[in-house]
């Protein structure tokens, strides 16, 4: 074992060429590029055995991703918002297939207009799909994950593709301190992959799901996958004992921040949270009692978990990096889904909406979130959703208006 | 906690120098988060980096709005407002310019509360050729002035991150971040970590809740036209096509047909001409060409001829 400062991409790299990763179909995106980058250093010098192949979309990396996890060999790929989006058919369709292999998606923006910075609505969109989802908070934990992802992907209880998450430029090109494994420990942790039927050869084709089935049938295979995805919550409980059994790092399904004896809980995914986390100390040193959720695991949705930890809560504050237009946070409403009518769900789930785009988060904004909180929970009245954003920025933003109307009126446009 | 921003152009090695001080803090047992910022720009274009340090494990992320230290590898950043060098410096943060001015200049030019340094930018860093050694030295000064940082770890930290380069670059580079270390010795230690801000008595943001506007002025849209013109994809270019004349048979339309950027015209007499300021160097053209009249040399080559004046 070895720590070095990796930046996310690297970590992610690191996960794939520790799980031994056999095929590697990719195409580049900013900011997931370092990732295949790096691999295909590694396959070019010998250092991988791997074989990595560039293809022409992402559309046809997920179809090849799919098809090669269907011979039974371990797949990686990454790619990242616009890419993501891109290969949605795909996702669907693979994930229909019951294929294991793990795809790390460096979360950005979608366009319009065109940001490069993190931003979740990419990864929501995924939502739905069939692929598993984890996300994470640190660089450690994208290379961990990858490990734990190829797991349970490939768990003869699950048997899904899954999604490793990390947000883009705050981990994708942050370095950070890493533990690298010893190549031993990983492979007692994660054995070569066992593709029990999975055994699609030239010399004997199957056909994966082509058939046209009526309702009744796609029912029951959709559903089918649905349970799936529910078995990968106490299979990735399992999982995590092994891991920190193996490496001495726990990864619950939920992280647990000081939440146990709070009052006032920030919810939250991805990087941000660690924001949150410094905010939390604090806010604790001046003698607030708040704490901090982050699911880890949000596909499968760990609804128990969250009903466990919120029990008694007196305030949640949701924190969505995401945006669902004409409705609003989805962590917000997913949340409100799973703690209705149980007993003692907290009182006030509050919804915030910030970070779109990688607008920063600033520890002021989550000091005033509590003292919304507070206000809510006297009042005994929840306010409504807010947008992060400050009289500052929509003062720096009324200076580029100004400018595109000056261009308007030059150019003799319509006012 | 440190927390250390640089700011540069693309190309001089900010993201280089946040990571060279980043490993020099992490092998001083520090625990570290360095990462580089920019958008879709490329060289030339205003870029910063930084770097966190600190005993305990970083939760902190993102931009650095309150720095320790700032450090200015381009003088010529200051007075751009959208760089934002100066953004929340306060008077107990280090402001330090790599500059051919003195001290006493920039105090007066800025006028800030805290302490301004320069670090001497000599004629050889000056010259654009080598410019990469800028944020060698930027990390170098940054190195002592924390305080925490030994002389060998500082080189130490500078052979790790330009490992990949021939072995006489790193050996300029580790004796530029040297000079630049012992250049600023008497500052040692002027920066210092600040106190971590309580959530008691804090500033509230200054939230607003956005309101409809119509999709004239709320839909994000150029009035302007050929804007594309101004952004020199050219320097994106690692290899470039020239046409060789004498073996052009003036065809008038196969090479400027396949350019996949519109970036070969043709003169009224049939002959090609590229557009280098737009040219990506995709070579679709060399492949092209029937008879083998555009060829491909490194642009490092076409560059260093420029540079000495001799033609390309």
């Amino acid at each position: 074992m070895s720590r070095e400062l990796l930046t996310g991409n690297g970590a992610a790299a690191w996960g794939a060429r520790l799980a031994r990763a056999d095929y590697v179909p990719a195409f580049p995106i900013t900011p997931q590029t370092e990732i295949i980058e790096t691999l295909g250093q590694w396959i070019d010098a010998g250092d991988m055995p791997g074989r990595m192949v560039t293809l022409e979309s992402e559309h046809s990396v997920l179809t090849a991703a799919g098809a090669a996890a269907a011979t039974g060999v371990r797949v990686f790929t990454a790619t990242s918002s616009q890419g993501l989006l891109y290969a949605m058919e795909m996702l669907y369709t693979v994930a229909g297939w019951r294929v294991p292999f793990v795809l790390v998606n460096v979360s950005r923006g979608l366009a319009a207009p065109v940001t490069l910075e993190s931003d979740h609505n990419d990864i929501m969109a995924a939502r739905d799909s069939g692929f598993l989802q984890i996300h994470c908070a640190t660089c450690q934990e994208v290379l961990d994950g990858v490990l734990m992802a190829y797991r349970l992907a490939e768990d003869e209880r699950v048997r899904l593709p899954a999604i490793v998450n990390l947000d883009g430029f705050y981990l994708s090109f942050t370095r950070e301190p890493v533990d690298i494994p010893d190549p031993a420990a990983v492979d007692r942790f994660l054995p070569g992959f066992d593709p029990e039927n999975l055994a699609f050869r030239a010399s004997q084709p199957i056909s994966q799901a082509v058939a046209v089935l009526g309702g009744s049938p796609y029912s029951y295979f959709r559903y089918e996958t649905h349970l799936a995805a529910l078995n990968a919550l106490h299979t990735y409980a399992d999982i995590a004992q092994d891991f920190a059994a193996e490496f001495g790092r726990s990864y619950e399904a939920v992280e647990n921040y000081h939440a146990d004896d709070a009052d006032i809980v920030f919810v939250m995914l991805g990087s941000f949270a660690t924001k949150a986390r410094d905010a939390v100390d604090r806010l604790r040193a001046s003698g607030e009692r708040v704490g901090l959720l982050r699911p880890r695991v949000y596909r499968p949705f760990p609804a128990d978990d969250m009903r466990r930890l919120l029990a008694g809560k007196r305030a949640a504050i949701v924190v969505d990096q995401n945006l669902s237009v004409g409705k609003g946070g989805v962590l917000h409403a997913e949340l409100a889904s799973v703690l209705y009518g149980i007993p003692k769900a907290p009182a006030a789930l509050l919804s915030f909406v910030g970070g779109l785009g990688g607008r920063d988060i600033s520890a002021e904004e989550f000091f005033e979130m509590v003292t919304v909180a507070r206000q809510a929970i006297a009042d005994g009245v929840t306010p409504p959703p807010r947008l992060l954003y400050t009289e500052d920025e929509l003062r720096e933003l009324r200076k580029l208006q100004a400018v595109a109307e000056v261009e308007r009126r030059e150019l003799g446009g319509k006012r | 906690m440190y927390r250390i921003r640089f700011h540069g152009r693309g190309g001089q090695g900010m993201k280089t120098a946040s990571r060279i001080l980043g490993s020099a803090f992490f092998r001083a047992g520090y625990e570290v988060q360095d990462a580089p910022r920019y958008g879709a720009e490329r060289r030339g274009a205003p870029i910063f980096a930084y770097v966190r340090a600190a005993r305990e494990p970083i939760n902190e992320r993102g931009v650095i709005a309150e720095p320790d230290l700032v450090i200015v590898a381009d003088e010529s950043l200051v007075g751009i407002a959208a760089a934002g060098v100066c953004q929340g410096l306060s008077e107990r943060s280090v402001l330090l310019i790599n500059s051919h001015e003195d001290v006493a200049t920039w105090t007066h030019r800025l006028n800030l509360a805290g302490p301004v340094l320069v670090l001497p930018a000599r004629e050889a860093v000056a010259d654009r050729a080598e410019l990469p050694f800028a944020g060698t030295a930027c990390a170098g000064a940054a190195a002592v002035l924390v305080g925490v940082i030994p002389r060998d770890g500082l080189e130490a930290a500078v052979r790790e991150e330009l490992g990949s380069l021939p072995q006489q670059v790193i050996d300029q580079n580790v004796a530029v971040a040297l000079h630049a270390y012992d250049e600023m010795r008497d500052h040692a230690g002027l920066v210092r970590e600040a106190p971590t801000r309580s959530a008691k008595d804090y500033e509230p943001p200054a939230w607003l809740e956005p309101v409809f506007e119509d999709a004239r002025h709320s839909a994000p849209a150029i009035h302007a036209a050929a804007t594309s013109v101004q952004v020199r994809t050219g320097l994106w270019r690692t290899l470039r096509p020239v046409i060789d004349y004498d073996r052009c048979n003036k065809c008038w339309w196969v090479c400027s047909t396949f350019c996949p950027d519109s970036c070969i015209s043709v003169t009224d007499d049939g002959v090609p001409e590229i557009d280098y300021d737009h040219c990506k160097g995709c070579m679709i053209c060399v492949a092209k060409c029937p008879p083998h009249a555009i060829g491909a040399i490194p642009e490092t080559d076409a560059r260093d001829a420029a540079l000495t004046g001799e033609p390309s």
